[in-house]
């Protein structure tokens, strides 16, 4: 089977995969966790639990809040410390609920065992009720809580089911590492998903830097009727929902729509093994796969971390920060948040934890645009990056909204390609910001 | 532990820099300037190293005394308009008007603009079109290739486009192409010429490197010659008495030099794919109907310069393909 890939833009950064082929490793407990009530998209989850109280591994502490929303469980066994805003990957306080750590007791009616259930039981609207009260939501980064994605939306048929193992991210090798040593899990929970969406056709993406992860997976799926692995050419944003779903299916999903506008619906590896856990086990989304890396990491690894763990824990796991250490991204190079602070708690959404060097740290002085066209060449969306950063920088927020700045999906391409280093997605995301304000503001009137 | 560094993503960035696109494009001039010593000798070398020094000159000084900005002479692109303007001058042109020709490519073609990024016509061909207005025998007398060691004094003769332009409307097109020199002279430039402009093949590869490096892409090269080859084409075949085939067009005159290197420079020339197409087929045709049909024997200059002036329209109405703008139902 010949290699697919996106169509439009595009750029191929050094891959830079230091931990890929290093088993997942239990992280083990950190002293104290810190559990933010927002790690999706959508509203804040209530909270349910106050302090001093005893929780146990797996106990619901924060409930979902209106349809786009999702449950939070406690990752761990202990007491409460307190509930109250805490800094977050973004630098910004957020409610979150502090637990001490004791010895690890799950929850009543939670499956612990590493037994492989294959038989899906249950409707289509019983799986999404489990995964809703699993708390699943996309684990590739967006965090959108899954059992939306799931219900598809009146008028609109799901037909394919996409699942993203591209990890297209240079560095990130968590996605990776669950296909290799999870592949039968997660063809069951490929199964959940399209049972849940009642599809009967899935795809598995995954960029051919992959080699082993594209064999194991196919052996897992050989026998399975209506799911097949798809081997891609390497090309970022490759991980992209839009940019993915144009490589495998040559579909294109409308500006400013959805992919099952085009019939499809995207879910991330993890978000299917961690939906096989939630449904087959009754077990909710308490860990994750995260990814420590980095050049001057001691041991690189790919850590089976409680959420709410600091991502000090993980690095101290790892061999410690490195002396040379300038910037500490939560994520990936390209998409990643740099991070203020090194004790911020993995959250669902958390992939990698990445430890850049001075060098690689800092940006090169600013140069004039030489109109090279580069930017424009990546642009994976068809945008010309270079205008739309010279329209931000003179607030002309009109012409911004014509030429379509709210299609940038902020994959970082452009800035990445410039040769003059010029910073086009930061002034294209001020961009974003004031053009979205503008046409809130017309929808409210 | 020390700070952080806190900053948006992307957090990585190529390994690609203005100055090492720079000095991508000298390397790929190397063939070409070497075919063009072995042709023009010493002539060659004083006219190169009196352009680029000039305009690395003439921008520093221009910035650090007239602008008072901080002098960029070194980003390589004063350098890289010192070179283009000498391949298109004749080698035995005297220095001092080298020197005024840089003062008018840097001064007038880019400064006044407000430097790197901001000019809308070619430097260089600013700089060559300044001269040829300003000093037209000097600029149009072109040595014989083969005297080595000779550079004002050098015996001159007519370009092949100049022959085929004096002798038409005398003699057929078949008489006029005896007295040129044949195909493989005009394919490795043993002809008249400006300095760097008569050596095809080398141009060529030059071309090759620059695709293969990715610094500039097919797209207005190749629209340029095939749009030259198409038209002349079709000239030649309604009228083979009174036209040269399209290989001669191609081979002759400034039109690989221009092509590939004075209609890509980035700063002006289209940011789309389509408005590059545009771009040169419209200099194309422009080039055709100035050799054929204008009053000077070669029109490459002035077609590049014309379109130069459109960029910002091409820019304005030829957009890239959007991602999603057609809905599609699966």
């Amino acid at each position: 089977m010949g290699l697919l890939t996106f169509s439009r833009g595009g750029v191929h950064p050094p891959e830079n995969k230091i931990s890929a082929g290093k088993k997942i490793e239990p992280a083990g407990l950190p002293e104290q966790v810190v559990i933010p009530v927002t790690q999706h998209l959508g509203a804040p989850s209530k909270v349910l639990v106050n302090k001093g109280d005893e929780v146990m591994t797996g106990q619901l502490i924060a409930e979902a809040e209106g349809f786009v929303s999702t449950n939070i469980h406690s990752s761990v066994t202990g007491k409460v410390l307190k509930v109250d805003k805490f800094p977050d990957a973004s630098g910004y306080k957020k409610m979150a609920v502090q637990i001490q750590v004791e010895e690890d007791q799950w929850e009543a009616g939670i499956d612990t065992s590493d037994d492989l259930l294959t038989n899906i039981d249950g409707t289509a609207e019983e799986i999404r009720n489990k995964i809703l009260g699993g708390g699943i939501v996309g684990l590739g980064g967006a965090t959108f809580p899954s059992h939306v994605k799931l219900m598809t939306p009146k008028g609109k048929k799901a037909e394919y089911l996409l699942i993203n193992g591209v990890e297209c991210e240079p560095y990130l090798t968590a996605d990776h590492a669950l296909m290799m040593e999870k592949s039968a899990r997660l063809v069951v929970g490929i199964r959940i998903l399209m049972k849940g969406l009642g599809v009967e056709k899935a795809i598995i993406g995954i960029e051919n830097n992959k080699p082993d992860a594209i064999e194991v997976m196919t052996n897992a799926t050989a026998s399975e009727d209506g799911i097949q692995v798809q081997g891609l050419k390497v090309k970022y944003p490759q991980g992209g929902e839009k940019q993915l779903v144009q490589a495998l299916l040559n579909r294109e999903v409308p500006s400013g729509g959805l992919p099952i506008d085009v019939g499809v619906v995207v879910f991330n590896v993890g978000t299917a093994y961690a939906s096989y856990l939630a449904v087959q086990k009754n077990r909710p989304l308490i860990e994750r796969v995260v990814t420590v890396t980095g050049k001057s990491v001691a041991n690189p690894s790919n850590f089976l971390t409680r959420i709410g763990t600091p991502a000090s824990f993980l690095i101290e796991k790892a061999g410690g920060l490195p002396d040379d250490t300038a910037k500490v991204i939560n994520g990936g190079p390209m998409m990643g948040k740099a991070v203020a602070k090194i004790d911020i708690p993995i959250v669902k959404g958390s992939s990698g934890i990445l430890l850049l060097r001075e060098n690689e740290a800092l940006r090169n002085p600013v140069q004039p645009c030489i109109r090279c066209t580069k930017c424009v060449g990546v642009c994976p969306m068809g945008l010309e990056p270079y205008l739309l950063m010279t329209q931000a920088e003179k607030g002309m927020w009109e012409p911004l909204e014509r030429d379509h700045v709210m299609d940038c999906i902020e994959c970082g391409s452009c800035s990445y390609t410039c040769p003059s280093s010029r910073p086009l997605l930061d002034y294209i995301r001020l961009g974003k910001a004031e053009v979205g304000k503008i046409m809130r503001s017309r929808k409210a009137v | 532990m020390n700070k952080l560094i806190v900053s948006p993503s992307p957090h990585a960035h190529t390994a690609e820099s203005v100055p090492k696109l720079m000095y991508g494009v000298m390397i790929s001039l190397l063939p070409a300037f070497a075919v063009s010593v072995w042709f023009f000798g010493i002539g060659m070398l004083i006219v190169t190293t009196v352009s680029v020094v000039s305009c690395v000159l003439f921008e520093y000084l221009i910035q650090k005394h007239i602008l008072k900005v901080p002098p960029t002479h070194l980003d390589g692109s004063a350098v890289l308009t010192g070179l283009l303007l000498a391949f298109c001058l004749p080698a035995n042109i005297p220095f001092w008007m080298v020197m005024i020709g840089a003062l008018a490519a840097i001064g007038i073609g880019k400064m006044t603009f407000g430097g790197l990024g901001n000019n809308i016509f070619n430097p260089a061909l600013v700089g060559r079109v300044f001269l040829f207005i300003s000093f037209p025998v000097a600029m149009t007398s072109y040595p014989v290739p083969g005297q080595w060691l000779r550079y004002t004094d050098a015996t001159t003769g007519a370009t092949p486009l100049g022959i085929f332009k004096e002798g038409l409307g005398e003699q057929t097109a078949g008489e006029l192409m005896q007295q040129v020199p044949g195909y493989t002279d005009l394919f490795i430039g043993n002809m008249g010429g400006s300095a760097g402009e008569i050596a095809t093949v080398a141009l060529l590869i030059g071309l090759l490197y620059m695709l293969y490096r990715k610094i500039i892409t097919w797209h207005i090269p190749v629209t340029i010659l095939g749009t030259v080859a198409l038209f002349t084409g079709i000239l030649w075949l309604v009228n083979p008495e009174q036209n040269a085939d399209p290989l001669f067009h191609l081979l002759t005159g400034g039109l690989m030099l221009g092509a590939i290197y004075m209609a890509t420079d980035y700063v002006t020339s289209p940011m789309t794919r389509k408005g590059m197409v545009i771009y040169g087929v419209l200099i194309g045709i422009l080039t055709v109907i100035i050799r054929v049909f204008g009053a000077y024997p070669e029109g490459v200059q002035f077609a590049i310069l014309i379109m130069n002036a459109f960029v910002p329209l091409l820019n304005k109405y030829f957009k890239p393909k959007r991602f999603g703008k057609e809905v599609q139902h699966g």
